[in-house]
């Protein structure tokens, strides 16, 4: 579904991404792991086009995406939600929806990708359905998680760049945001989820990148990562 | 003043708010999504009233007046979204002050095409079919088309409350302005947003113009006039709140009123006519508000706005190339009198390139490593001029004195401005700034009895052996070298250090206990002070001063020397300045159309070196393995 190779990024002068070569499969949850600071961000931005100063190529459905757009990249049907949510506060719950709004979208073999409407997703996300009109900026942190998500799931993505969902949320919401992405798995959705938490990623991915400083450092299936505590310690545990 | 003139001017004051309101609405649209600080919105303006005239005119009758108002808004619309899709599109990724600085080169051809198509004298239209009369309110006749501008404010304020609550269109703009890159990450293509907002923007601009035909002529000046309302406007509103903009608007068109209103009042002691005060008035409602209330009325704290550009890169030490390059271009300017005996032209266009060169080395100590973008730097060059002019004029100092008083009274200025202004930032600080440079400016003008008012003080003439050009040339270099490296002095202390890291991180800068509104105060009143030099070395070089060579548009050169140079290299205000201060100079000198030419100059300079002329040959110099 996603490919990824020989993959670079630079801020200014500061190089972040060291050519990382990855994949995510069609129907795959694939978690990026790796301490603050190992560059997990940044390559989802990158694959996203939302960094100037990039190289390598990304593959995506089998088209080149490296040089597009990112509006055009998000019309290919690859959906971001970024770390810091980035709400639209002076909009409210439906009008955030609105934005992310796209037309109904089918896999590259043909099936339809699953298409999503406010009441779907007020279905998916309970809390949401409670404040359709409340503004962004007037929402909690775990709210603005929720909404971040289903304003990208408006777009009727193939793929999501999640990007550490359970980052700074309370823990009822970080149960909830696993129970979401194993139920969007279920639907056919690809993820790739950006995550330092060992936890959380257990819960729901099937295979493993485990990035630092920029570099794919090992690779694995989650079972395997869960089996070694050897390297969770030299790489993820702070 | 009764109680039923008070109304009556009242009435008066919401009539010239409607104006104000279409101009400023569309100027706040555009910097809310674009980030593009549009100085050419007062030039759409012009040539709204331009084309209305046209139509009225030429085709006559309802269908030329009304019919053309609405077709001059959406010619002007056209024309907006050519600007932004021929221009502005190839320039978002460069540095804001960049876009500046194109849009300010539109200002100079658009005048110059106006020029050109309609001639130089003022067009006053026909009155409004339908609106001919005056209906008689409070005891006095009021013409009925004001009337009919009074209502017309608040219907454009509705459509565009709908318009921006209820569509798609206006949930993408709403969106936008607060984060265009989320917008694009999520689907939605931005360059069709941006061409569309602007288009939208240049139609109200239009339309605001197209409405004034009927009540004033279309005219050249009106094009800085207009751009300078619509930013107080926007600025004394909140950046981006349309509402605010109507709110603003109202409170400046009556305090402009009332002022001509209550006219001339002897207080007993002293007589004061307040109709003088409507050139200032504005700016000091700006200057309140914004002290008051830092991001305008109804305006909120602008987030860290994401910026798309690279960030900056610090500045460097000179390398020894540059330092022996300095050296010689030195030397080579001492012996320019040497050179010049045949052509006396030379020098005195020496002298005018020196004091630029300080004027926008000083504007870029703030600019570039403060990252205070002053848009009234003018204002030290003028209490520098003025003062020193003033002194030999009233008190009679001799020459020397007054060369040294010129700079101090600039430091008192910026002292007292810079207290204020390094309060605020960003866009609300360059209008800040900009306003006390208004009020120096306007206090300079009308205060006839001290300053000369629009025929300046003459008569400053330097004594021997200061009187010969190549010895006044040796002065001026001698000065402008000590300027030079005074600031270059500065920056490569502690003092520069903290200055940048209060630019580049306040929080941080604070968190490590550097005091930053200080460091930048400090910073804003060095500039104002070695400003202060150019501006005495100016007074006698030309043994006279008036209130046009302190005016807006020396700001504004200011701005284009320093960022036609690139602000964030140090020489790059030197070369910026002289390639201006030559190209004003020669090319001012060859055509009627300078203007144009100067605009389509700036215009290849931006679309060909987007970070400077210096920052251009300093990224070429890398590329090509210099190491620096």
């Amino acid at each position: 579904m996603l490919s990824v190779e020989n993959l670079s990024a630079w801020y200014g002068a500061a190089r972040i991404l060291y050519e990382l070569t990855f994949e995510v499969g069609r129907g795959e949850v694939v978690a990026l792991m790796g301490r603050n600071g190992a560059g997990k961000s940044t390559t989802m931005k990158a694959i996203m086009g939302l960094i100037g100063q990039r190289q390598g190529t990304v593959t995506f459905s089998g088209e080149d995406i490296s040089r597009l757009e990112p509006y055009q990249i998000a019309r290919r049907g690859l959906g971001f939600t970024p770390e810091d949510r980035r709400i639209f506060s002076d909009l409210t719950v439906m009008e955030n929806l609105d934005i992310g709004r796209q037309p109904p979208r089918e896999f590259p073999d043909g099936a339809a990708a699953p298409s999503w409407t406010p009441e779907r997703l007020f279905a998916l996300f309970p809390n949401l359905a409670e404040m359709p009109h409340r503004a962004g900026g007037r929402m909690s942190g775990g709210e603005q998680q929720m909404l971040t998500v289903a304003r990208t799931l408006m777009g009727n993505p193939l793929l999501v760049l999640l990007d550490e969902p359970s980052e700074g949320v309370a823990p009822l919401i970080v149960e909830q945001m696993a129970n979401t992405i194993i139920e969007l798995k279920k639907e056919g959705l690809s993820i790739l989820l950006s995550e330092q938490n060992i936890h959380f990623a257990q819960l729901v991915s099937d295979r493993v990148y485990v990035l630092e400083k920029g570099q794919i450092q090992w690779q694995g299936t989650m079972a395997q990562l869960s089996g070694s505590p050897e390297i969770q310690r030299t790489y993820l545990t702070v | 003043m009764t109680l039923n003139a008070f109304l009556f001017q009242v009435l008066n004051g919401l009539s010239a708010a409607s104006g104000l309101f279409l101009i400023a609405a569309g100027l706040s649209l555009i910097f809310g999504v674009t980030r593009i600080v549009n100085l050419a919105h007062g030039s759409l303006y012009m040539l709204g009233t331009y084309i209305a005239y046209s139509f009225a005119t030429k085709i006559g009758g309802v269908t030329g007046f009304w019919g053309g108002i609405i077709a001059t808004a959406l010619i002007v619309g056209v024309i907006g979204a050519l600007i932004e899709v021929l221009l502005l599109r190839r320039i978002y990724r460069a540095p804001e002050l960049f876009q500046l600085l194109a849009t300010f080169a539109l200002v100079l051809v658009i005048n110059d095409a106006a020029l050109w198509l309609w001639g130089p004298a003022d067009l006053l239209g026909p009155r409004a079919p339908g609106f001919r009369g005056a209906i008689e309110i409070l005891g006095r006749r009021l013409p009925s088309y004001d009337l009919f501008l009074i209502v017309i404010g608040p219907l454009v304020l509705l459509a565009l409350h709908l318009t921006l609550a209820r569509t798609r269109f206006g949930r993408l703009i709403r969106a936008a302005t607060q984060d265009r890159e989320m917008v694009g990450a999520l689907g939605v293509n931005q360059a069709v947003l941006f061409t569309s907002v602007f288009a939208l923007g240049a139609a109200l601009a239009g339309l605001g113009g197209a409405l004034q035909i009927a009540r004033e002529p279309a005219n050249l000046a009106t094009d800085l006039i207009a751009l300078g309302d619509a930013f107080v406007v926007v600025v004394v509103g909140g950046m981006g709140s349309i509402p605010g903009a109507y709110l603003a608007a109202v409170i400046i068109a009556e305090v402009k009123a009332l002022c001509v209103g209550i006219g001339v009042v002897d207080f007993g002691f002293i007589t004061i006519n307040f109709s003088k005060f409507t050139l200032v008035a504005e700016f000091l409602v700006m200057a309140v508000v914004l002290i008051a209330r830092p991001y305008g009325l109804l305006g909120k704290a602008q987030g860290a706005v994401r910026s798309i550009a690279e960030p900056e890169e610090p500045i460097r030490p000179a390398t020894t190339l540059l330092k022996v390059l300095g050296a010689v271009v030195l030397a080579m300017l001492l012996c320019l009198p040497l050179l010049a005996q045949g052509s006396p032209y030379l020098l005195v266009l020496g002298i005018d390139v020196l004091i630029a060169i300080i004027f926008a080395t000083s504007l870029h100590f703030i600019m570039g490593p403060g990252g205070m973008h002053s848009f009234g730097h003018a204002a030290y060059f003028g209490l520098g001029a003025y003062g020193a002019a003033l002194l030999v004029k009233w008190l009679g100092l001799p020459f020397g004195a007054a060369l040294v008083a010129a700079p101090l009274l600039a430091l008192g200025g910026a002292l007292l401005f810079g207290w204020f202004a390094v309060r605020l930032s960003g866009v609300y600080l360059a209008m800040l700034t900009l306003a006390f440079a208004q009020i120096v400016w306007a206090a300079v003008f009308q205060w006839e009895g001290f300053t000369g008012g629009s025929n300046g003080v003459i008569g400053v003439w330097p004594p021997p052996p200061f009187d010969k050009a190549w010895v006044y040339f040796l002065l001026t270099l001698v000065l402008a070298a000590i300027a030079v490296l005074l600031l270059r002095r500065f920056l490569f202390a502690p003092f520069g250090y903290a200055m940048r890291a209060g630019r580049d991180s306040p929080l941080r800068a604070e968190a490590i206990g550097i005091d930053v509104k200080r460091v930048h105060w400090l910073g804003f009143a060095i500039a104002g002070l070695v400003c202060g030099i150019g501006g005495g070395l100016f007074a006698f070089a030309k043994g006279s001063i008036s209130p046009e060579t302190i005016h807006i548009n020396r700001s504004i050169d200011g701005l284009v020397m320093v960022l036609l140079g690139g602000v964030q290299t140090l020489t790059g205000p030197i070369v910026g300045a002289s390639v201006f201060a030559v190209l004003q100079d020669t090319v001012m000198r060859q055509t009627e159309y300078w203007r144009a030419l100067m605009g389509a100059i700036i215009l290849v300079l931006v679309l060909a070196f987007p970070q400077g002329i210096v920052g251009a040959f300093a990224a070429l110099w890398r590329k090509v393995g210099g190491r620096t």
